[in-house]
C-alpha cells in the first residue's frame, strides 16, 4: 500500500468522470440540440442561447411521428412477448432435462447469434410481398424474435440453471399441487431472470433499423428508427435537425429510464449469457 | 428437425435401457424446444437457402418477366467489380479499428467496473446508455456533431475550416463512423470482459502481490491469460456485428456522393434499390459467406481455448 488513500480516491474520481463524460456526452448533445429553435439550431453553440420545446411540439404534431411511436411501442412489447415465451420453453427443457440434441440446438442458436441480418432482408422482401407481411407489424415481429431467441435462450437458461428446483418437489411433499408447486415456488424465482431477459430483447427490438427499413414502407408499420431516417425537411434545403433530435429524445427515455431502473438486471443478464455456457 | 437426426444416433451411444421416463422426458424436451427451433430455422435457415436459389437467377423486379436460369454468373458479376472489393476493404478498415480501439477501452472499463472503490453503480448505469441507445439515434448524433452543414460544433471546436462529414473528406467519414462504432459498442465489449474478470481468483493477486509482482505486472501475467477466452468470445462476437455495420455508415455517411459504403449497404442498396433480386442475393450470400469464414477462423484458430472456456464453466 504505498499509494496514499487520498491518491487512490482521486485517481477512481478521475476514471468514473471519464467514463461518465465518455457514455454521456453524445447524449447531452442531442439532447441540447432538440431544445433549440429553428432559428439557432445551426449555431454550433453546445449549450442554447434560447431554450424551446418547439420541436418537441412539431413531432407531436405529425403523424409521421405520433404512428412510429405507436408501431415501434407495439411492435417491440408483442416481439418481446413471443420471444420471452418461446424461448423459457426452450430454456426450461435445455436447463433441466436431458434429452439428446441439446448441444445442437444451443449450436444453432449460436450460429444464428453472429448471422448477417442483411443476408435475409432480400429474401425476406421478396417472401413478405408474397406472403402480404410487407409493411404489416407481424412482418417485423417475426424477424424481432427469430433474431432475439438466441439471446433469450442462453440468458434464460443460465438463469433456470440457479434455480433450487428441489424446492418444487418438497413442496408437493408438503401437499401441494404440481400446478400450486409451480405458481407458488418455481415462478417467482424464474421471474427475475425472465424479466432480464425481456429487458434484453425489447432492447434489441426498439434499436432495430435493419429489418424496419426494409420490409417496411408506409405509416402502417414504420417503427421510430426508420421515421426519422427518413424525416423529411421543411423545404428541400432544410435539415429537419430540430425534429430528428426531438424524436431521438423520445426514443431515448425509454432506455434511460430501463437502464436505470434495471442496470444490475442487465448487467447480470448479458454477463450470464456470455459466460456461462 | 433435430429429432430425426438424434433418435437414430441416440441408441446407438446409449444402449438399451431407455426408460418410459427417460422417453417421456425427451418428448416433453422437444416438444418445448420444437416452436423456437422452428422459428429459427424458418426465419434464418430457409430465406439464406432461397437467397441461394435468387442468386443463381437473372431476377430483376424491374423486369418481372425475364427470370432465367444464369448459373454462377452473378456471383461472377459481384467478384469482378471493384465496388465490391472497395466495400469489402471498407468494411474490414472499420472492423479491425474500431475492434482494437474497443478491445482497448473496453478491458479498461472492465476494470473500473470490477474495481472501483466507489461508485460502482453509476458508472455501470452511465455505460449501458451507449449500449441500450438506438444505433440511428446515436449515429445522428455523431453526425449532427461532426457536421458543418448543420452547424456541429465539433468542426468549429477543432478549428476545421472544411466540413468533415462532406464527400470529399473520406478520412474523416471514416473517423466519425469509427468513433460513433467505439461509442456505442465498447460498453458491450466491457460487460463480455468484465464476466471474465469476475471469474480470475482474487487470492492469486493476493499471493503475487505479497511476492512483490507490480499491479502492471499482476495484469499481464495473471489477469489477461486468465481471461484470454472471455477476451476471445468478445473479439469474435464484436468483430462479426462490427463486419455487418449498416446503420451508423447509412445515417452519417451516406447519399449519392458518398464515399464510405460496406457490405451490408451494397446489398441493401442492389437489393431494395436496384430491385435486382439476383444480383443483390448474390451479395448476400457473399456477406454470409464472409461472416461464416471470419467465425470458422476464430473458432478454428482459437479452438482449443474457448472449447477450455466450455470445460470449465
Amino acid at each position: 500500500m504505498s499509494e496514499s488513500r487520498g491518491a487512490r480516491i482521486a485517481g477512481w474520481g478521475s476514471a468514473n468522470f471519464l467514463v461518465i463524460v465518455f457514455a454521456l456526452f453524445p447524449v447531452f448533445w442531442i439532447a441540447m440540440l432538440s431544445f433549440k429553435t429553428p432559428a439557432t439550431i445551426a449555431d454550433g453553440r453546445l449549450i442554447p442561447s434560447d431554450w424551446s420545446t418547439e420541436n418537441y411540439s412539431q413531432i407531436f404534431k405529425q403523424s409521421v411521428f405520433t404512428d412510429a411511436l405507436r408501431n415501434s411501442i407495439g411492435i417491440a412489447l408483442i416481439s418481446t412477448l413471443i420471444a420471452v415465451i418461446l424461448a423459457s420453453m426452450a430454456a426450461y427443457a435445455i436447463a433441466r432435462l436431458d434429452f439428446p440434441g441439446k448441444t445442437l440446438i444451443l449450436t444453432m442458436a449460436l450460429a444464428i447469434a453472429m448471422f448477417p441480418p442483411i443476408s435475409i432482408v432480400g429474401p425476406l422482401f421478396n417472401m413478405w410481398r408474397n406472403l402480404g407481411l410487407f409493411d404489416t407489424w407481424p412482418g417485423l415481429i417475426i424477424p424481432y424474435m427469430t433474431f432475439t431467441l438466441p439471446l433469450a435462450i442462453y440468458t434464460l437458461s443460465a438463469f433456470f440453471r440457479e434455480i433450487p428446483w428441489e424446492l418444487e418437489q418438497a413442496a408437493q411433499i408438503d401437499g401441494a399441487t404440481p400446478w400450486q408447486a409451480f405458481t407458488k415456488v418455481i415462478a417467482p424465482l424464474a421471474a427475475p431472470g425472465v424479466f432480464t431477459t425481456a429487458i434484453l430483447v425489447f432492447i434489441f427490438a426498439w434499436n432495430d433499423f435493419v429489418f424496419a427499413f426494409a420490409l417496411t414502407s408506409t405509416k402502417a408499420a414504420q417503427t421510430v428508427p426508420a421515421a426519422i431516417a427518413l424525416f423529411p425537411g421543411a423545404s428541400q434545403f432544410s435539415q429537419p435537425t430540430g425534429s430528428i433530435a426531438a424524436a431521438a429524445m423520445v426514443v431515448t427515455v425509454p432506455i434511460i429510464v430501463m437502464v436505470l431502473f434495471f442496470q444490475r438486471r442487465i448487467v447480470a443478464g448479458l454477463t450470464a449469457g456470455a459466460v456461462k455456457e | 428437425m433435430s429429432t430425426v437426426a438424434e433418435t437414430t444416433a441416440a441408441p446407438a451411444r446409449k444402449t438399451p435401457k431407455v426408460t418410459d421416463r427417460t422417453k417421456a422426458e425427451r418428448k416433453l424436451a422437444w416438444w418445448l424446444c420444437a416452436p423456437a427451433v422452428i422459428v429459427m430455422l424458418a426465419v434464418t435457415a430457409y430465406p439464406i437457402l432461397y437467397s441461394f436459389y435468387l442468386s443463381l437467377l437473372r431476377a430483376d423486379l424491374r423486369f418481372p418477366n425475364d427470370r432465367s436460369w444464369v448459373g454462377l454468373s452473378n456471383y461472377g458479376t459481384v467478384l469482378s467489380s471493384s465496388l465490391w472489393w472497395s466495400d469489402v476493404w471498407h468494411t474490414t478498415l472499420i472492423t479491425v479499428v474500431s475492434v482494437a480501439i474497443e478491445l482497448v477501452l473496453g478491458m479498461a472499463l472492465a476494470l473500473v467496473m470490477h474495481r472501483a472503490l466507489f461508485g460502482r453503480g453509476l458508472i455501470r448505469t452511465s455505460a449501458l446508455i451507449p449500449y441500450g441507445i438506438v444505433t440511428v439515434v446515436a449515429a445522428f448524433a455523431w453526425r449532427f456533431a461532426w457536421s458543418a452543414a448543420v452547424g456541429g460544433f465539433v468542426p468549429k471546436a477543432l478549428g476545421m475550416d472544411f466540413d468533415p462529414l462532406d464527400p470529399t473528406h473520406p478520412f474523416w467519414n471514416y473517423v466519425v463512423v469509427i468513433l460513433t462504432e467505439v461509442w456505442k459498442t465498447t460498453p458491450f465489449m466491457a460487460l463480455l470482459l468484465l464476466a471474465g474478470l469476475t471469474l480470475v481468483p482474487e487470492e492469486l493477486h493476493e499471493a503475487a502481490r505479497v511476492d512483490g509482482a507490480s499491479a502492471w505486472q499482476r495484469f499481464w501475467r495473471i489477469t489477461i491469460p486468465l481471461m484470454k477466452p472471455a477476451i476471445l468470445v468478445a473479439l469474435l462476437f464484436r468483430t462479426l456485428d462490427a463486419f455487418r455495420i449498416f446503420d451508423s455508415v447509412f445515417i452519417i455517411s451516406n447519399g449519392p456522393n458518398a464515399k464510405l459504403e460496406t457490405v451490408s449497404i451494397l446489398g441493401y442498396n442492389v437489393l431494395l434499390n436496384r430491385l435486382n433480386l439476383g444480383l443483390g442475393s448474390a451479395v448476400s450470400v457473399l456477406i454470409f459467406v464472409l461472416v461464416a469464414l471470419i467465425a470458422f477462423l476464430f473458432v478454428k484458430g482459437f479452438g482449443t481455448s474457448l472449447a477450455q472456456q466450455r470445460g470449465e464453466t
